[in-house]
């Protein structure tokens, strides 16, 4: 195989690697600096991020993502995954190089691991699309009383992207997607009461505010620290293999 | 003082710095890393004309400061909110004998609060009584994710900080400003998780605390906190300059504030010298939430008084001018308060 076709694959990969916080892939985030991979199947791949001192922790989990998912590839050798310029970089580009996994890098300051920070992001990223579907109804038929929203179930949304993502963080977090299921639930799959209604709205709606304007902010940052990434950010990479 | 369209506005610049990161302070990468992670913001978020060259952004001193301020800014009172970075720089990052002397020479347009750090145990809380003493502190400034030997940052409610807040208590410091920065501690939570603060408020009612870039990047965390505490206030620090470049989001966070927390409890600055306040000022003057928004109640007039120097001066006690004074808004203590149209949404 040549190299494009490789970097593709390794591409393609990565972008199963969600920003937990942003609810985006790594590689349309423009987190992916470069991808170099030679026949023999190593793989050394180097991200950045906004700037030093983003959560280290989101850092650990997004690095440690990639290191897994590339190491998964069946035709892939030898895996490095590096973190640039980040305040603890060497800290957790000595862990991963090491495997010594969360608690081996951080030391003292690690108490079990990230599952529970990634649920709760996991769990904000349903809010926010479960909130996009219903005000998309909202819009599309502003005579519809708000408490109804209450009632809506999935099969009642139309097909579309919104719908699809909905979907998927649902799975994400245990919920079914049966088609006679209640969208506006909890994250244990609780309806809420007509009287309830509009204030969850409300406050998915400021989840939902929140988490786009991060994401844009953090693309917004990404670019002002390395401009180069103005490009990049539709073609993800630049470095040795990089696409011409 | 700022005029408009036969409207004073009283101005009050509720977080402002005298910094120093010359490289000769820098004690390690860390200081670099820290002003250049600033200045990336600065230039990411200001118009063309208002960036400063990296020489101009180390290092300002008073000078300039009063001038960006008060000649150039509108600003008629401005509040220090120093952060210490003991770890990052070697006469720390905000300057304190000079921002100080400046507010002592200076008292009707400057006010100093200084910080404290819980992790200095007692011999801390004998320093806070010194600094409330010789600063005459009306307020302080919290940075919880200061670095300190072998720890990363620190909660609010921490049974330390409960030691300091009760201090504050006794010497007469009622105004507590926090900033939630990328805190390490503990690692496996979320690092600008605001939890801490509805614990702390919720014991400490007689205190007001003023959640500075109102919780972002967990604006909707921080909303659902303050509208249950009655003393929770959002500092507008870093969510002004989205105004320009981004004057949707900007036109979200203030629908969400004035619906959740309402008026009188929202404060304008501009964060100097990250920004200066000329430009903020009178784009927030002129700002109207965008008519694709129409979720939102319009922001009034006097709600945009309130906000620029009003909300902070009524809690510094700053004097303004009688005829500009604006009396509360009849809103309810606790739970959402805003004008809502969400069935137009």
């Amino acid at each position: 195989m040549d190299r494009e076709i490789l970097r593709d694959a390794i591409l393609h990969a990565l972008g199963a690697v969600i920003d937990p916080e942003l609810d985006e892939p790594i590689t349309d985030l423009g987190f992916v600096h470069t991808v170099d991979v030679d026949p023999s199947g190593d793989v050394e791949v180097h991200l950045r991020l906004p700037t030093s001192f983003c959560a280290p922790n989101f850092a650990y989990l997004m690095a440690s993502d990639a290191k897994d998912v590339l190491t998964a590839l069946d035709w892939v050798n030898r895996v490095v995954v590096e973190l640039d310029d980040h305040h603890d970089s060497e800290l957790i580009n000595k862990g991963l190089a090491a495997d010594a996994g969360y608690r081996g890098t951080f030391g003292h300051e690690a108490e079990e691991n990230l599952d529970e920070l990634r649920v709760t992001f996991q769990r904000k990223a349903h809010t926010a699309a479960m909130e996009r579907c219903l005000t998309a109804l909202l819009k599309a038929d502003p005579q519809r009383p708000v408490e109804a929203l209450g009632e809506v179930r999935l099969r009642d949304l139309p097909p579309g992207t919104a719908t699809s993502s909905l979907l998927r963080r649902r799975r994400d977090i245990g919920l079914s997607t049966a088609p006679y299921d209640l969208v506006m639930v909890d994250h244990l799959g609780n309806g809420y009461a007509p009287d309830d209604v509009p204030l969850m709205l409300r406050r998915a709606r400021s989840t939902r505010i929140s988490i786009d304007g991060n994401a844009h902010f953090c693309r917004g940052l990404l670019r002002t620290r390395y401009p180069e990434s103005d490009q990049e950010q539709q073609r993800t990479l630049v470095g040795r293999n990089a696409r011409s | 003082m700022y005029r408009k369209d036969g409207t004073s506005y009283f101005i009050v610049d509720a977080h402002v710095a005298l910094w120093d990161a010359r490289p000769e302070n820098q004690r390690n990468i860390h200081g670099k890393q820290f002003i250049d992670c600033f200045y990336d913001y600065h230039r990411n978020l200001s118009p063309e004309a208002e960036v400063w060259s990296y020489e101009d952004y180390l290092y300002q001193g008073g000078q300039r400061l009063m001038k960006d301020l008060f000649e150039d800014g509108y600003v008629d009172h401005a509040i220090f909110q120093p952060a210490q970075l003991g770890e990052f720089y070697y006469k720390g990052f905000g300057q304190t004998d000079e921002a100080s002397e400046l507010a002592r020479a200076h008292p009707d347009k400057l006010t100093y609060n200084h910080n404290f750090d819980p992790r200095n145990g007692e011999a801390g809380l004998d320093q806070l009584r010194d600094d409330a003493r010789r600063f005459g502190l009306k307020g302080v400034k919290l940075y919880t994710a200061e670095w300190h030997g072998d720890s990363r940052g620190w909660r609010l409610d921490d049974p330390w900080a409960y030691r300091y807040f009760e201090a504050c208590r006794e010497l007469g410091i009622r105004n507590i400003h926090v900033h939630k920065g990328p805190t390490i501690r503990p690692l496996d939570r979320d690092a600008f998780d605001v939890a801490d603060i509805d614990h702390v408020a919720s014991d400490f009612t007689d205190l007001n605390f003023i959640v500075e870039h109102c919780g972002l990047p967990r604006l909707e965390d921080f909303c659902w906190i303050a509208t249950q505490e009655p003393n929770v206030h959002a500092g507008l620090a870093v969510a002004m300059p989205f105004i320009h470049t981004r004057p949707k989001y900007f036109g979200q966070i203030m629908g969400e504030l004035l619906y959740w927390i309402g008026e009188d409890r929202i404060q304008f600055s501009s964060d100097y010298a990250i920004w200066t306040p000329r430009w903020l000022v009178e784009a927030f003057v002129d700002f109207q939430i965008p008519a694709e928004l129409d979720e939102y109640a319009p922001i009034t007039t006097d709600q945009k008084r309130k906000i620029l120097g009003l909300n902070a001066a009524k809690m510094y006690d700053i004097p303004v001018p009688a005829e500009l004074q604006i009396p509360s808004a009849d809103e309810p203590a606790v739970g959402p308060r805003g004008a809502d149209n969400l069935v137009e949404a």
